[in-house]
């Protein structure tokens, strides 16, 4: 036991031991709710500070996996493999980053089953941390699909008032797409004789197969991310999900797709990732545009906060298919930023959800006046989705539409409207909630952010503005593991396009 | 014909059905002699007796071809046959609580279920037609009875004689479908039929025989079409009795299936591979819609039950050693489930009796959250979900299909599940996100006991039996190629 090969495998188990904690902490009610809470918010802390040693002595000019272990386990094709990358070491970092925040966020406004909540947000921890550390195609999808057993119940059962149908549909759009990806892995662990992620990049499967593959893969992950026309179940599952569940939704469960494209599609098929790509582009411009102006006729807040995750996932899946650097950089920089942007969005709007319980944007106005610090956070967070310059939301928009413009300009073209429409519909959120006069006498007594608000709110301001000015640490540590990407990418595509031309002399 | 027993030590692979066998007819001897009050410690003798046997078996290798080679005993008959022998012993112990109610306080209910694990181990280990069908008879005659031993309830004793009328319908087809083997092949050992099809080639005859005869064995695996019975019996059944018949004589009938399309008629792969595809995914489906109107929550797990048959065959479809492996990883998993699932049935009552319905469960997870959540795990598990067991099951299985290229199959399949995954939410969603209606009682320490280790195996699976699991199940397939 090392620290190379240990410091993986704790962070991402570690929760599920406070997990275990949590189940055997003794009695019921007031005294022992708020034990389960410390346990709760104890370990995810302690589990963001492992993922920042982690990050410290990750090694950036290396782009291949570090602190790799590696060993068979069920069978011959189930094993324990993790490892991380520059593609994958940041979202280990965002999600046990956002776990804290939402344990905070809800450790006042959740008052039933305190206990059922910690755990399920506790294991639903370890299952995402392990998406992004394992190197096991099998075990990718167990934890990839786990993720759906505990959001399942934190919709179905903390949820609001129409929670049942939402979970279910976000159960069966997800679990459907997922299976079809799970036959696709079964085929390439036929092909390559192997689930050890690190072979099968260097494993080039038949261009006849990849097709099908590529498809199987895409009909989870665009199913997840979400692309437009599949994000029919966000909408609902955002705005029935209490604010956390929200936050991990928006935050890291989206990423999973995104993640899932870079990992698997573009490297280990990229062939049909080529042929495809026009596709890809068009559903992202669709994306972008269609679902920017649903955003626009929205009543409720959160679900235009759910529209607008869709659009900016456009951006993410756009630049990923563009396959070049600056796409893909910009196309991880947008996912992470993201995740900080939405959560604390979501986080806002869970402030305000807290003191009037609706989310009806025509129940507010005027709150300017009574919460200045509240109309400022909130702000600067809308200026950051609408993609301003000098916040993070700025970067991974500029960056992703460079990389688009290299391959098809007219995408970016079609992409560029995104950005006008995130001003509209953003900016007239604001307006209508915060400015204007304050004449509901329901809002009249609301107060300022509370201590906990403070302290989950202001550290996002800072990171969301402080990687917009600087997002060199981000970008740094990418910089290796992409550049290892694109030349595998382009080399084999390359090389498909060069006998083809062969071929035809 | 010189018979082959030449001292009592070369008996060895048959000690687990001679003990059987002898420790049935003693107990029900005891059992005639001893005091009323005393006669569940023939439950409990019984119970010890299986455990024994189970550990016997998975410890000690003996193998060989006995009587003149109508009986087998390799790794996989015992993979098979202590899965079989554990499945029982558990099975027994949930007859324990509140046998009074269920008519299983009767010392008549152990040594019936002994004599029908008797016969199960025959089926496992048989290598010939005749005793593949003594086998059956023995275990499905004890069945029968078992089904109807509440005598003074209506719906057991109709449970117990459809059963009886169906059950001898599908012996008459075995048997039919047998003799035709015979008769075109020249043989009833397994071994030998195998060789005549090589010589002779396949002829019409015998794919006649073969189809009555995996019509036989397909009722008792409660493959659809043969399935009719199925949520008739669960449901008329005494529980405890359901969760018997739900268990162990399906890993028996399957390790005869398994026996008798990979041993007898592997040269006719081809042929028999259609029928199996054919019911599996039939199963699948039919289940998988069936159960999505089903109130009653015996009648749920009798689907869900069709329904796993189904992905169970889905590896066996596949004719390969992976396919065995995938079938014999699936069984072990779907009796844990099974069991913990009629655990749970049988831990949760009000004051008015047993619970039987669905929307019963309604709010369990306030009152009973042990309980509740243990349901729950075995409902996702069932759906087949990572990281719990169930998807390990569905995993091993579907890899086969896809390395034999059924891809038809598979993609039927998965989406089948996704299709079941639809009522065992509904479970999940009445006990957690519904109110209470009302209100549960105390659960016995010793369905609390089962039910924390089925949870805890199916949870802990990949930490904990999954590898060596896999190993063992491999280990059985491949001595039966």
């Amino acid at each position: 036991m090392t620290f190379e090969n240990s410091i993986l495998s704790i962070i991402t188990f570690l929760p599920l031991l406070g997990a275990v904690a949590v189940l055997f902490v003794p009695g019921r009610g007031g005294a022992s709710d708020n034990t389960v809470r410390s346990i709760a918010l104890l370990t995810t802390l302690v589990t963001f500070a492992l993922s920042l040693v982690m990050w410290a002595a990750f090694d950036p000019s290396n782009a291949g996996f570090q602190f790799v272990v590696d060993s068979a386990w069920i069978g011959d094709n189930i094993g324990y493999r993790v490892g991380v990358d520059g593609i994958s070491v940041l979202f280990v970092v965002l999600t046990a980053l956002l776990m804290p925040f939402c344990i905070l966020s809800s450790w006042d406004s959740v008052g039933t089953r305190v206990r059922e909540y910690m755990l399920v947000f506790l294991v639903l921890e370890t299952l995402m941390l392990g998406v992004f550390v394992t190197l096991d195609l099998a075990m990718f999808y167990v934890f990839f699909e786990g993720t759906l057993l505990p959001m399942f119940l934190i919709i179905g059962i903390w949820g609001g008032k129409r929670r049942i149908q939402a979970s279910y549909k976000f159960f069966f759009y997800t679990f459907v797409g997922s299976v079809l990806m799970l036959l696709a892995m079964m085929a390439m662990y036929w092909d390559a004789g192997t689930t050890d992620i690190q072979q099968l990049l260097t494993h080039s499967f038949p261009t006849g197969m990849q097709t099908w593959l590529w498809l199987a893969f895409f009909a989870s992950f665009a199913v997840k991310m979400p692309m437009w026309p599949f994000h029919r179940w966000l909408p609902e599952a955002h705005v029935e999900a209490p604010t956390a569940g929200s936050v991990i939704l928006a935050a890291i469960l989206l990423k999973l797709g995104g993640y899932g494209f870079l990992r698997f599609s573009l490297p280990m098929f990229p062939d049909a990732s080529a042929q495809l790509a026009n596709f890809v582009f068009i559903l992202s411009v669709a994306a972008i545009i269609v679902t920017s102006l649903v955003a626009l006729v929205q009543e409720d807040m959160k679900k235009l906060i759910a529209y607008s995750s869709v659009a900016h996932m456009g951006f993410v899946t756009m630049g990923i298919f563009a396959g070049n650097e600056l796409g893909i950089q910009g196309a991880i920089f947008q996912m992470l930023s993201h995740g900080l942007i939405s959560g604390a969005l979501f986080l806002c709007v869970g402030v305000v959800y807290d003191r009037m319980h609706t989310r009806e944007i025509s129940a507010y106005g005027g709150l300017v006046d009574n919460m200045p610090r509240y109309a400022f956070a909130f702000m600067v967070f809308t200026m950051a989705n609408v993609g301003l310059p000098g916040t993070s939301g700025f970067v991974g928009e500029f960056l992703t539409l460079i990389g688009v413009f290299q391959v098809n300009t007219w995408v970016a073209f079609g992409a560029a409207f995104g950005v006008i429409f995130s001003a509209a519909y953003a900016l007239w959120l604001y307006r209508r909630i915060i400015f204007g006069a304050l004449t509901k006498d329901a809002l009249k007594g609301m107060l300022d952010l509370s201590l906990k608000e403070k302290v989950v709110l202001y550290p996002l301001i800072v990171m969301v503005i402080a990687f917009g000015f600087y997002p060199a640490p981000i970008l740094d540590t990418t910089a290796g593991a992409v550049e290892a990407l694109v030349a595998h990418y382009s080399s084999s595509v390359g090389l498909e396009t060069a006998t083809v031309a062969a071929a035809a002399h | 014909m010189n018979s082959d027993i030449v001292s009592f030590a070369s008996l060895a692979p048959a000690y687990p059905e001679l003990v059987l066998a002898v420790a049935s007819l003693v107990l029900l001897l005891v059992g005639a002699i001893i005091n009323k009050e005393r006669v569940i410690g023939i439950t409990y003798a019984a119970i010890v007796l299986l455990l024994g046997l189970a550990v016997y078996v998975a410890i000690t290798p003996s193998e060989g071809i006995l009587f003149n080679g109508v009986f087998i005993a390799d790794g996989f008959t015992r993979y098979m046959k202590t899965l079989v022998l554990g499945a029982s012993a558990f099975a027994l112990m949930l007859s324990l609580p509140h046998a009074e109610e269920n008519g299983t306080h009767k010392y008549e209910y152990a040594v019936l279920a002994l004599l029908s694990t008797l016969g199960m181990c025959t089926m496992v280990s048989a290598n010939d037609l005749m005793t593949l069908y003594l086998g059956i008879e023995l275990q499905s005659l004890a069945v029968y009875v078992l089904a109807a031993i509440k005598r003074d309830s209506g719906r057991a004793t109709e449970a117990g004689l459809k059963y009886f009328v169906l059950g001898a319908l599908s012996s008459g087809m075995l048997l039919y479908g047998a003799s035709l083997i015979y008769g075109f092949t020249g043989n009833t050992n397994l071994q030998l039929i195998v060789a005549a099809i090589a010589i002779e080639g396949r002829s019409i005859g015998l794919i006649f025989g073969i189809v009555f005869l995996l019509a036989g064995v397909a009722f008792k695996l409660s493959a659809v079409p043969f399935h009719m019975w199925t949520p008739d019996v669960y449901e008329g059944a005494p529980t405890p009795v359901t969760a018997f018949l739900a268990t162990a004589p399906k890993v028996a009938a399957m390790a005869l299936l398994i026996r008798l399309v990979m041993d007898a008629l592997q040269p006719v792969t081809g042929d028999w591979q259609q029928i199996i595809i054919f019911l599996s995914i039939a199963s699948m489906v039919l289940a998988a819609f069936a159960a999505i109107g089903q109130r009653s929550i015996k009648r749920l797990v009798a689907y869900s039950s069709i329904g796993h048959v189904g992905f169970a065959l889905v590896g066996l479809s596949s004719g390969t050693a992976v396919g065995v492996e995938g079938v014999a990883i699936y069984m072990a998993i779907y009796v844990t489930m099974t069991v913990g699932l009629f655990a749970f049935v049988l831990s949760v009552r009000t004051d008015a009796g047993p619970v039987e319905t669905i929307d019963g469960l309604a709010g369990l997870s306030r009152e009973r959250p042990f309980a509740a959540a243990i349901m729950a795990i075995l409902m996702f598990s069932l759906i087949g979900l990572p990281p719990l067991a169930g998807f390990f099951a569905k995993w091993h299985v579907f890899l086969a299909a896809v390395e034999a290229q059924l891809f038809v199959l598979a993609v039927i399949g998965v989406l089948a599940s996704a299709v079941s995954a639809f009522y065992y939410l509904r479970v999940v969603k009445v006990m957690y996100f519904d109110d209470p209606v009302a209100r549960f009682e105390k659960v016995p320490g010793e369905l609390t006991a089962i039910m924390a280790i089925s949870g805890f195996l199916l949870v802990t699976y990949y930490f904990t039996v999954g590898g060596p699991l896999a190993s063992v199940a491999h280990a059985a397939a491949g001595s039966l190629l």
